[in-house]
């Protein structure tokens, strides 16, 4: 490979607190070699590379910690092909995969496999989860020693919660000894039974059953309490509500250690975008009230939610054409991810740095990777962007094999222009 | 009585009757006094006529029903038109898959009008993304029966003359309730006060926001009320417990004479049925001519679903 210099950049790299002007050289292994104000292009080989990138961003690769891929046994939803597509026309390099495929990736065997064939067809980096309980059933641990050491680099059931507080009491004891993280969906299934969507004035008047925000309170509230007693790598996937957010920062003031993401979705939308059924906008957690969607916001920029993920669930027409308490759960949105994120930015509601250190360096030090960031030395996993260019999401051009997308025909400020991937250029807008 | 034969569809209308929500005031009201030219019809001996002469009619009914379906049925053969009526019995899985493929064999036939029940809220809403043809919803899930409440509205106007500034009570199972949803909404756009009475546990989150008062004592929600609605317990469609028992339910929810006479002395109860007596209602109170428009809610539903059949059908 070519040594490449990157001119004219406006860096953001939080895990550096950098925010400058300046250039980036790529050496010729895909490593950063130099980079920041004081770049000149006389630092790079005369042979190298020369990409002028117009006073636009440039960012660590994001690093997205929750995406469905279907591969194994959902391949008509998305593959790794496919996903890896839409990942990198979204500035996204690494990849934290869901193991609720076809088998469930909750054996080695699986592991050995998932690996081999994302290696193969996606162009972007895959870190697998596996699930936390065989079968997702929550009642047996699965075997989180074996599962690491075979490159499993966290572990969750998705969209499904350990209901059984032994059950959960045991994992957090088992895994607080070895180290693996856990990632907890947080649900309570008897409270949130048969629910669709927020409990609330919209769900009175759709006639659907809502979920309420204890459902989700009281799993947090019982795993923080556990995790006081058993102290594991800890993760809540994704909270949705206000009253969630109340017990993580009593929780955080009191020292516990612990991290929490939210949804691009729960962030910009709310219960009100559902409008007449729209299943598209059927999400897990639910879609909850602006009041609550404002609280999250606020979560951010105080630093109780540690990381913005896409919940990328693709979902064929088929799985979403039916009333909407049968239809399928969940929106693509892993290229979507960053441009709806500066929404943030540009409403004023959040700095810029903030949200780029939440879709980077956090989630990289969570899952101890050695992504989301540019110092010297580190890979060459890079998006550059442009804050300002406008355009409107249409699911049809979207690169995921399905289209259910959650924002469509929304007006987005901010485009992907180039994704480098370990220093070679992946993906460059046209 | 004569009845026009002209009147055509109304115009502005989307070509779905979906729910009160969807309805304007003027919408509401032609449909009203379209209905009041059907109760004198349906009391003569000459009953047929030829307004919907040549159309098709396809009752299509996933929940089971007595009275929505047969009311559907007559008014649509009252008005002329080919009635075909076709209860879909499903396993729970497949819910979802006959519905659209249902719908779209219906379609591929030239149906007029789809009158749809449903155990699903919106499924209305989703067919008639589906189809070309007017659909009717007969109730879905627990969101909104339209004709439901306007032929409720009717009965009260037929009795009461009118229904603005009247006082209403709704009283049961409010949360599972689509008969409850569509008169908050039409009872309030026809300038009636609603009350709405009903266990906590059986009340919907934010009700007030729909315009009503709530009360859980049911002698403060009887308080002044001219309408007592009365609602079925829908023990088919609640998980779990959401009462302690049918007895303590009806200590303290039941209309029986004592409690009524908290509400106006000329009050009048009415209940969409099938009613569960001596459990929401005692007996005798639901069979009083004086007191209870319950068969008068049966008649006019005829006449209620015949003018809706006639505007929307076009």
């Amino acid at each position: 490979m070519k040594e490449k210099i990157l001119i004219n950049a406006r860096i953001i790299d939080p895990s550096q607190k950098m925010d400058e002007k300046g250039s980036v050289i790529i050496d010729a292994n895909g490593k950063i070699k130099i980079i920041g104000k004081d770049v000149k292009k006389s630092d790079a080989s005369s042979s190298a590379e020369v990409f002028d990138l117009k006073n636009n961003i440039l960012i660590p690769g994001i690093v997205d910690m929750k995406a469905f891929v279907g591969e194994p046994g959902y391949e008509y939803k998305e593959n790794f092909r496919t996903l890896g597509q839409a990942a990198l026309s979204g500035g996204v390099t690494s990849i934290v995969t869901m193991p609720n495929t076809k088998p469930i990736i909750d054996n080695v065997s699986m592991v050995d496999f998932i690996i081999r064939r994302g290696r193969d067809k996606a162009s972007v980096n895959l870190y697998p989860c596996a699930t936390l309980t065989r079968e997702l059933e929550g009642k047996q641990m699965t075997e989180f020693g074996l599962l690491s050491a075979k490159g499993i680099i966290g572990f969750t059931d998705v969209i499904r919660t350990v209901q059984n507080t032994q059950t959960m009491a045991r994992i957090m004891d088992y895994a607080s000894d070895i180290g693996v993280l856990i990632m907890q969906h947080v649900e309570d299934y008897e409270l949130s039974k048969n629910g669709c969507i927020n409990d609330g004035e919209v769900s009175t008047r759709l006639g659907l059953e809502g979920i309420s925000y204890i459902a989700e309170k009281i799993i947090i509230q019982r795993d923080l309490s556990l995790l006081n007693e058993f102290p594991c790598r800890y993760h809540i996937n994704q909270i949705s509500s206000k009253e969630s957010l109340d017990v993580i920062k009593r929780n955080k003031e009191n020292g516990t250690n612990f991290t929490v993401g939210v949804s691009i979705n729960n962030l910009s939308l709310n219960e009100n975008d559902i409008g007449d059924f729209k299943t598209f906008l059927k999400l897990s957690p639910p879609l909850r009230s602006e009041d609550d969607r404002l609280a999250l916001v606020q979560g951010i920029k105080s630093g109780l939610i540690d990381v913005i993920v896409s919940d990328h669930t693709p979902e064929d027409e088929e799985g979403k054409r039916l009333p909407f308490a049968q239809a399928a759960t969940g929106a693509i949105g892993i290229e979507t991810l960053l441009p709806l994120a500066l929404e943030m930015y540009h409403n004023e509601s959040l700095p810029l740095k903030k949200i780029i250190e939440t879709l980077t360096i956090n989630p990289a030090k969570i899952l101890k990777i050695n992504k989301g960031s540019l110092i010297k030395g580190s890979d060459a996993d890079i998006c550059v962007f442009d804050l300002d260019t406008p355009w409107v999401v249409k699911g049809d051009v979207l690169k995921s094999k399905s289209k259910n997308t959650a924002v469509e025909e929304r007006k987005l400020q901010g485009k992907i222009l180039m994704t480098f991937l370990n220093g070679d250029l992946v993906f460059k807008s046209t | 009585m004569a009845v026009q034969k002209n009147t055509s569809a109304i115009k502005s209308q989307p070509k779905h009757l979906l729910g009160i929500q969807n309805l304007s005031i003027q919408e509401a009201k032609k449909i009203l006094e379209e209905a009041k030219s059907f109760i004198n019809l349906n009391r003569s001996a000459s009953k047929k006529l030829d307004i919907l002469r040549g159309k098709t009619q396809i009752n299509l009914f996933f929940e089971p029903s007595t009275r929505t379906q047969s009311s559907f049925d007559l008014a649509g053969k009252r008005l002329g038109a080919d009635v075909m009526t076709m209860n879909v019995s499903n396993s729970a899985l497949k819910k979802g898959e006959t519905l659209i493929d249902t719908a779209m064999t219906l379609n591929a036939m030239h149906p007029d009008i789809i009158v749809i029940r449903h155990q699903d809220s919106g499924a209305p809403n989703l067919l008639s993304q589906k189809v070309n043809c007017t659909v009717i919803n007969a109730g879905d899930g627990r969101r909104e029966h339209p004709t439901q409440a306007l032929l409720d509205a009717l009965t009260i106007i037929n009795r009461k003359g009118k229904i603005e500034g009247l006082k209403i009570a709704i009283c049961g199972d409010i949360l599972h309730s689509r008969v409850a949803r569509s008169n908050i909404y039409l009872m309030n756009m026809l300038g009636a006060e609603v009350n709405v009475i009903a266990p906590k546990t059986l009340m919907p989150r934010s009700i007030e926001r729909l315009g009503v008062k709530s009360f859980t004592d049911m002698k403060k929600g009887l308080d002044g009320s001219d309408i007592v609605m009365m609602l079925r317990l829908q023990n088919e469609r609640m998980q779990g417990s959401f009462l302690p028992s049918k007895r303590e339910y009806y200590e303290f929810y039941g209309l029986t004479p004592e409690k009524l006479k908290f509400a106006n002395k000329d009050a009048l109860i009415m209940h969409p049925g099938p009613m569960n007596r001596g459990v929401e209602i005692d007996t005798k109170l639901a069979d009083d001519i004086n007191v209870s428009l319950v068969k008068e809610q049966v008649e006019l539903g005829v006449a209620v679903r015949m003018a809706c059949l006639k505007l929307y059908c076009k």
